[in-house]
C-alpha cells in the first residue's frame, strides 16, 4: 500500500511534569487507527516515560506508564531509545519497563518492542520518516 | 533527503537547541524562532556548538522575533541568516520534514 507513510512520535519530556508525555501517548493511540508505519523515539528527558516502577498514587494524576505496553495490540511495536539519553541520567536498559508484541509473521512470538540506539541511529530515525510529531 | 529543524527555546532555559545539534545532518537547517533566537547569539556557552554546525547546516533566525527583543544582526554568529515570515514558509517548502524542538 502506498500511501502508507513512516510517522514518528518524538519524547523529549519527562512524564508528569507537563502533559506532553501524556498528549504524545494519546495521539499515538488516535494515530493507531490509521494504519500508518509508527515509530516512538525516546530521548532527553524523554527516557524517564519508560522507567519502571512508577507510582502516581499520592499525586492524583493517572500512571499512564502501563499504557505503553499496550501498544503492541495496536501494531505499534519500535520504540526507540536512545542510549546516550540513559547514560546522561544514570539509567540502563534494565530499568525500564519492558515492553512487548507479538510478532504475526512470526507464529505470533513474544518479542521486545524497546530497541535502544545511540545518537547516531537516533538521527538516521529521524531522517528517515515522512511525518516527525514532536512532543 | 533533509530536515528544516525549529528551536523555539532559549538554551539556557531547555537542552532542546543541544539535543537538536546534536541530531541534525549535513545539509539539514535549523530556524531559531520566539525564545529559540537567543541560541544564535555571540559570546554565549552554546555559541562554540553552534558555530560548528554552521559550516555543514543552515542556521536562521526569524528576523521578527529576534526583533521583538532587541537581538540585532550585528550580536549573531557569523554564517546566521535572518528570514521574516516568507522566508520560513519557503524553507519549509524546500525540506522533506520539519522537526520541531519543544
Amino acid at each position: 500500500m502506498s500511501d502508507v507513510k513512516k510517522f514518528l512520535y518524538v519524547n523529549r519530556k519527562a512524564p508528569y511534569g507537563t502533559i506532553y508525555a501524556l498528549e504524545a501517548l494519546e495521539v499515538v493511540l488516535i494515530g493507531a487507527a490509521f494504519d500508518q508505519d509508527v515509530s516512538l523515539a525516546f530521548l532527553d528527558d524523554g527516557v524517564f516515560q519508560l522507567t519502571k516502577g512508577q507510582n502516581t498514587t499520592d499525586i492524583g494524576v493517572k500512571n499512564f506508564s502501563p499504557t505503553f505496553r499496550a501498544l503492541g495490540d495496536y501494531e505499534v511495536t519500535k520504540l526507540f531509545v536512545e542510549q546516550e539519553s540513559l547514560d546522561e541520567r544514570g539509567l540502563t536498559a534494565d530499568d525500564l519497563q519492558e515492553v512487548t508484541y507479538e510478532d504475526e509473521d512470526d507464529d505470533w512470538a513474544e518479542k521486545p518492542s524497546i530497541r535502544i540506539v545511540n545518537r547516531a541511529e537516533m538521527a538516521d530515525i529521524m531522517a528517515d520518516q515522512d511525518v516527525v510529531l514532536s512532543f | 533527503m533533509s530536515t528544516l529543524h525549529t528551536v523555539n527555546k532559549s538554551p539556557f532555559a531547555t537542552g532542546a537547541l543541544v539535543s537538536c545539534l546534536g541530531h541534525c545532518k549535513d545539509g539539514d537547517a535549523i530556524l531559531m524562532i520566539e525564545d529559540g533566537v537567543y541560541g544564535g547569539l555571540t559570546g554565549t556557552t552554546v555559541a562554540d556548538q553552534v558555530r560548528q554546525k554552521a559550516g555543514s547546516v543552515m542556521i536562521y533566525v526569524l528576523g521578527p522575533d529576534a526583533d521583538a527583543r532587541g537581538v540585532a544582526a550585528d550580536r549573531l554568529l557569523q554564517g546566521i541568516s535572518g528570514v521574516d515570515y516568507d522566508g520560513f514558509v519557503d524553507l519549509v517548502a524546500k525540506h522533506d520534514r520539519t522537526q520541531a524542538w519543544l
